[in-house]
């Protein structure tokens, strides 16, 4: 057998600010509702039902994306085929999908007081704790790109974007971080 | 200190002075200073000429309004902002201010022989004048105008600013920091709302900073406004933003603020953001946007020195400054003699008040009297005198017969002037807002509104101080909570707020050989706006465009309603029925740099690398832009230029092996158990009988039966598909197969996935391909038996777990290998390796010229959104027992299988050396002079090194019977020659791809 | 930018969204027994609505569903939004969106 080659992920820059996140075990699991319930223990965590709403357990996460479609954390090993082997043992014949999107995308965190005020430089969203408490999670956009933006803390982001946007949004976010009053 | 400047008392601080520079000279003014006021301090009223005339104009107002004084602020030869309001430029230690639209000086302008000329020069001019000769348009008339016409001189350097943007959410917006919208964000703020404020000037407070006869609770205006701000600034849920203009009033309550961040700084710290563009979604907005004074219509109303009663009074108490030192006053309000008193009492001597009204008996009209201040009644001007300032004005009292009775000239430096107010609008109309005709305040006022909004104070006719207030903090409580709380209440006294207004020019102005002007920025008169109605024009809409009244940059603030009330008077109708013209935004000029933000340079858009991007670079790839992608064009080695690179990089694939990164496909995974049935209805081709572990070319129509997108489909399991897409095509197609499975089909089970980026795929294309691969992969039999033509297999490649694909775009032996994007560059790296002097790295410029030697199309460029799979000469593709498909009921239509449709075909040039132009038109017979008849063009065109001459796809009406024929492609130089010939260039066999 | 509501993720920026055109075309069930002046009319055929038209939007950037809305195209103004395959709402029933008197 060949020596395994090692990972090459997108370069990343840390901030004060912002950090990257190592890389991860990431499946889309489509699902109707009662194979979302039949996962259920095989995660092994709840599928969230609420809408734009994370569930997280360590290193393992289950995002809601859609009525029928949820992004899977895990760490990157022992990888995403043993996982998938899991669900699917679980789910059985109830239609459903799942699809490894691992090397698809990369995440970071933006964390600290400014953590959203930064994202406000880019994001849409009324980020206020009052309207996007912790635990929420959606696919947005950040200027040109899409992502998904997932509040793990009041001052904490943890953000998922696919890998060939990583450098324009890590790039505007440090622009944007930079022309900050704070900043100065 | 100079005779202009007060001893003290206003909003700016004597002891700091600050040297500016205007047209050249220096100047000193003091901090607190706008331009306007410093320049009014060392006594310099001429501040620019008119844009049509060039007469020479001074201030007119101290605000947003200002149509006259526009001035160039540059810092140095890159930072050069052209038409800012030189009321509204804050003054600072070495701003050097230019004035505009004069040559060679303000004093001495030569366009001012359009003012002699003026009857030359009547509304629609341009639109009559310069039509014969037609040559003469472009070559003559054109460029005389553009040089004459415009405001203002573009920097030609790149702006090197930074500009920051934000979006930002509150429950209540309040646009304007006067009494009013400060009232309304206290009680807003009572209610615990979060509260956006912001004012357009450098402090708020309003007209209060003006009015030192206000009295709230008390005491003075000025300490309300500072209790208030205390109060707002110490929550932390309301944010202050002075300095920053409400531009812009969007859908859904959207605005758009502009803060201005350095502007006002002598020196700008490095780096610091010049201005920060807002976008803030609000629940409810108040808008507090005040009233602009209106000036009076009457002949020579332009002369520098005339200016509104209120920017005078602002001038004096907030600035300190004098206007002159003997005024008149013109005035058909009571509010105005307030002005008049507060220049007498600093000194100013008031010769005369020319009130228009019969009478005038009110507190104010009466305290002047007492103040030893003549008062005229019935009064009307016939004209004023002077050069470069007003030096004379000529009244008159009406006779009541439509004649004048006393007819005085007086010596003056300065004239006030009031027409009443004009709400101030443009937000409340931009967010669509009906407003409604008030008749005794001559104004029109919000009336339904469109959006979760409500207007205080000014804006909507209310002009008594403690009225705004308590407006203010009725409709901040209500915007809040949705309820008519009222918690603060104040008493308040100030000056104004009598309302009485006066519309249009003054009696006998006609009767002037001189200039009646309604429009200060655009030169509009009396007689242009009579014009149009004599033209035949009727509504307000074509009245603006044929005399350009209110389409300056001011946007008519000054003179929209007097021109509307002219219009009106001339049509004998009555306003209401004129119209009125839309506002647009912005309220204010808004450079360009805060609406690009972060959007230029390298942040202009997502640049997309493959995972072996750094590879390609660093071979010295040429790349090309691909969508957002940067994919590797060609690898010049040496001196080589493109096209010896691509015959290089095209031989090498044909004679030994070339290696290729195809990351950029789109690739979707179509996954559940109804997967096949789904692609089925989609696709035109038949998936039910593909086999596990092996690949199919897909095409893929719109329901009208043209070719959307095409690409390889790979069954990885009976429940799950791999499909690829062209690389610019990725995204849409996703989204086409959404709608069908979300809308149309959504009793399938069956999921899609973007999967473009889990994967860098490499090709491995060329007869060696195979045997450098053997080795590398595990687990997979990449044998021609095990793994044939159009298969695919799962395994390992140099360890990491992937799929090996044997497709070709090339028309040779070849491999797609697919693994996650983490390995892309080693694995890359170790084909590479392997190949050693056997492998060519290729990029998309040979891809381009292999795959059209096999006469494989490239959708978007071979097709255009007409062509059906048939006349891309695919009709093979199509799943002929298949009841259904997208796109199959239009391919139905007997048009679709006409014998003279576009057809794809191969194009040789006759003399096999010339190579086409791609795009270039085809026709059938030679020597045709235009209009020729066309009966094709070409698609895509290469030189073949591999066959050793020009080739090209094109698409021929009724090509396919045209083979053998000669046609012609026209190009300046003379007929091209070309024979028509099949499609497939090279190997039409496909044993190579089968080898 | 609209604000506009999605039946799944409540109100967000028009950024996230596409459009989609004219709510409530089904897809004939056998194109083929249709004449092709009955396809034109399918394919092409599309109403103008000035007032309350039901549209289809895709809450692109979001949660990826397609949903119907109730817009009044003279205003701008959402007078529903509603999943796909539930019926029309009646407008007038509806609470209109933003807009209040004074
Ligand atoms: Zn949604």
């Amino acid at each position: 057998m060949l020596e395994p080659l090692a990972r090459i992920p997108p370069a990343f820059s840390s901030t004060s600010w912002m950090n990257p996140l190592p890389p991860a075990t990431r499946l889309l699991f489509f699902a109707d509702r009662a194979a979302r319930a039949a996962a259920a223990g095989a995660f092994p965590m709840p599928v969230t039902e609420e809408a734009c709403r994370a569930h997280a357990d360590g290193a393992r996460a289950c995002l809601w994306l859609g009525p029928d479609e949820y992004l899977l954390l895990a760490p990157a090993e022992p990888g995403a085929a043993r996982v998938q082997a899991a669900l699917t043992a679980a789910v059985g014949p109830l239609p459903h999908a799942l699809v490894d999107i691992s090397h698809r995308q990369v995440a970071f965190e933006i964390h600290g007081p400014l953590a959203a005020q930064i994202l406000n430089g880019a994001c849409a969203l009324d980020l206020d704790p009052a309207g996007f408490p912790v635990g929420m999670c959606t696919r947005t956009a950040l200027a040109k790109a899409d992502v998904v933006l997932w509040r793990t803390e009041v001052h904490r982001f943890h953000v998922e974007v696919w890998r060939s946007f990583s450098p324009y949004v890590t790039a505007l976010l440090t622009e944007i971080a930079g022309a900050l009053p704070a900043a100065h | 200190m100079s005779v202009w400047r007060t001893p003290g008392g206003g909003r700016i601080d004597r002891t700091q002075r600050r040297k500016f520079r205007f047209d050249g000279r220096d100047y000193q003014g003091v901090a607190g200073d706008t331009l306007a006021s410093a320049l009014l301090a060392n006594g310099v009223h001429l501040v620019g000429r008119s844009f049509k005339y060039h007469r020479p104009r001074g201030l007119l107002s101290a605000g947003a309004e200002e149509p006259n004084g526009l001035v160039t602020v540059r810092r140095d030869a890159a930072r050069v902002t052209p038409n800012l309001r030189a009321t509204q430029v804050e003054l600072y230690e070495g701003l050097d201010a230019l004035s505009q639209n004069r040559w060679p000086s303000l004093q001495f302008d030569v366009g001012r022989i359009n003012d002699w000329l003026s009857p030359l020069f009547p509304a629609g001019f341009y639109y009559k004048t310069f039509m014969w000769p037609k040559g003469a348009w472009k070559s003559l008339y054109e460029p005389v105008i553009r040089r004459a016409a415009g405001l203002g001189v573009a920097p030609t350097e790149p702006d090197p600013d930074r500009y920051a943007q934000c979006y930002a959410h509150c429950d209540v917006l309040v646009a304007g920091g006067g009494a009013a919208g400060l009232a309304a964000a206290l009680a807003a703020a009572d209610e615990g709302a979060r509260v956006i404020l912001c004012d357009e000037q450098n402090e708020f407070g309003g007209a209060l900073l003006s009015d030192p006869q206000a009295t709230i609770n008390g005491a003075g205006g000025q300490a309300w406004v500072d209790q208030a701000l205390a109060e707002l600034s110490a929550n932390p849920r309301v944010t202050l933003l002075a300095r920053t203009t409400a531009f812009g009033y969007f859908p859904h309550n959207l605005l758009g603020l502009n803060e201005r961040l350095t502007d006002h700084l002598s020196a700008p710290p490095a780096g610091r953001a010049r201005e920060r563009l807002w976008q803030v979604r609000a629940r409810s907005v108040v808008l507090a946007t005040g009233a602009i004074e209106r000036p009076v219509v009457f002949p020579g109303n332009d002369r520098p020195g005339i200016l509104l009663a209120g920017a005078a009074r602002t001038f004096l108490n907030r600035y300190g400054v004098r206007v002159g030192t003997r005024a008149v006053l013109v005035t058909a309000g009571d509010d105005a003699y307030q002005a008049a008193l507060d220049l007498h009492a600093a000194g100013v001597s008031i010769a005369a008040v020319a009130d228009l009204r019969p009478q005038a008996e009110g507190a104010l009209p009466t305290a002047a009297r007492r103040a030893g201040i003549e008062v005229l009644t019935s009064a009307t001007v016939l004209g004023t005198l002077g050069g470069l300032r007003v030096n004379e004005i000529v009244l008159g009292e009406l006779d009541g017969t439509g004649g004048v009775r006393r007819k005085r000239t007086v010596r003056c430096d300065a004239v006030l002037m009031s027409g009443g107010y004009t709400p101030s609008v443009h937000l409340f109309s931009q967010s669509r807002g009906k407003l409604a005709w008030n008749e005794p305040l001559q104004a029109f006022l919000p009336d339904r509104s469109a959006e979760r909004e409500r207007s205080v104070g000014a804006c909507r006719g209310i002009y008594d101080l403690a009225g705004v207030i308590d407006d203010g903090f009725a409709a901040g409580a209500e915007a809040a909570s949705g309820r008519s709380g009222r918690r603060r209440s104040v008493s308040a006294h100030s000056a104004g707020g009598d309302g009485s207004a006066f519309l249009g020019a003054v009696p006998l102005a006609g009767a002037s050989s001189d200039k009646s002007f309604v429009d200060w920025q655009h030169d509009v008169t009396v007689k242009d706006l009579l014009l149009a109605t004599r033209e035949g024009f009727r509504s307000i809409e074509h009245v603006k465009r044929f005399t350009t009244t209110g389409m300056a940059t001011d946007q008519g603030k000054t003179s929209n309603l007097n021109a509307l009330s002219i219009v009106a008077g001339a049509l004998e109708v009555p306003i209401p029925q004129v119209g009125l013209t839309s506002f647009r935004m912005p309220y204010t000029p808004t450079t360009f740099g805060s609406f690009a933000g972060a959007s230029r340079g390298d942040l202009f858009d997502p640049v997309r690398k493959t995972p072996m991007h750094d590879w390609a670079a660093t071979e010295g790839a040429v790349f090309e832009d691909v969508g957002l992608w940067k994919r590797a064009r060609y690898f010049p080695r040496g001196g080589e230029g493109m096209h010896e690179a691509v015959a290089r990089e095209c031989l090498a694939v044909r004679s030994a092996c070339g290696i290729f990164d195809a990351s950029t496909l789109g690739k979707i995974e179509v996954v559940g158990a109804d997967a096949a049935e789904f692609l089925n209805r989609l696709y035109v081709n038949n998936w039910s009988n593909l086999a596990v572990g092996r690949c199919r070319y897909g095409i893929l129509c719109r329901e009208d039966g043209f070719v959307y997108d095409d690409g390889v489909v790979a069954r990885l399991a009976p429940d799950r598909f791999h499909v690829t897409t062209t690389t610019g095509g990725a995204a849409r197609v996703l989204a086409m197969m959404e709608d069908y499975r979300q809308t149309e089909w959504p009793e399938l089970a069956v999921w899609l996935a973007s999967t473009t980026e889990q994967w860098a795929v490499i090709a491995v294309q060329g007869p060696k391909s195979r045997d450098l691969l053997q080795g590398l992969v595990e687990d997979i039999d990449i044998g021609a038996a095990a793994l044939p033509h159009m298969s695919v297999a799962h395994g390992r490649i140099c360890g990491v777990p992937g799929m090996v694909m044997r497709v070709s775009f090339s028309g040779e032996l070849g491999f797609e290998v697919n693994v996650p994007a983490d390995y892309g560059l080693g694995v890359w790296r170790a084909i590479h390796a392997r190949g050693e002097k056997d492998i060519t790295p290729y990029g998309t410029e040979t891809m381009h010229v292999l795959r059209a030697e096999k006469g494989y199309i490239i959708v978007g460029q071979d097709t255009d959104g007409t062509v059906t799979p048939d006349d891309a000469g695919l009709a093979w593709a199509i799943g002929k027992s298949k009841a259904d498909f997208v796109g199959k009921r239009s391919l139905q239509r007997a048009s679709m299988h006409a014998p003279m449709r576009k057809q794809l075909v191969g194009l040789k040039s006759r003399d096999g050396r010339t190579i086409l132009e791609e795009g270039a038109q085809v026709a059938e017979i030679p020597g045709q002079k235009p209009p020729m008849r066309l009966i094709g063009h070409v698609s895509s065109s290469y030189y073949s090194a591999c066959l050793a001459h020009p080739i090209a796809l094109a698409l021929v009406a009724g090509g396919r019977a045209r083979m053998g024929t000669t046609l012609y492609v026209p190009m300046p130089g003379g007929d091209i020659e070309v024979e028509v010939v099949p499609p497939v260039f090279y190997d039409p066999s496909g044993a190579r791809i089968h080898a | 930018m609209l604000l506009i509501s999605c039946p799944y993720c409540g109100d967000r920026p028009e950024i996230e969204f596409t459009y989609g055109g004219q709510a409530h075309l089904v897809r004939p069930a056998d194109p083929s027994a249709l004449d092709d002046q009955q396809w034109a009319e399918y394919l092409y055929m599309r109403t103008n609505t000035k007032g309350v038209h039901a549209e289809r939007w895709r809450h692109a950037r979001g949660c990826g569903r397609f949903f119907n809305a109730l817009r009044d195209t003279t205003t701008d103004r959402f007078a529903a939004t509603y999943k796909i395959g539930a019926a029309r709402p009646d407008p007038a029933a509806s609470e209109p969106t933003p807009g209040t008197a004074r």
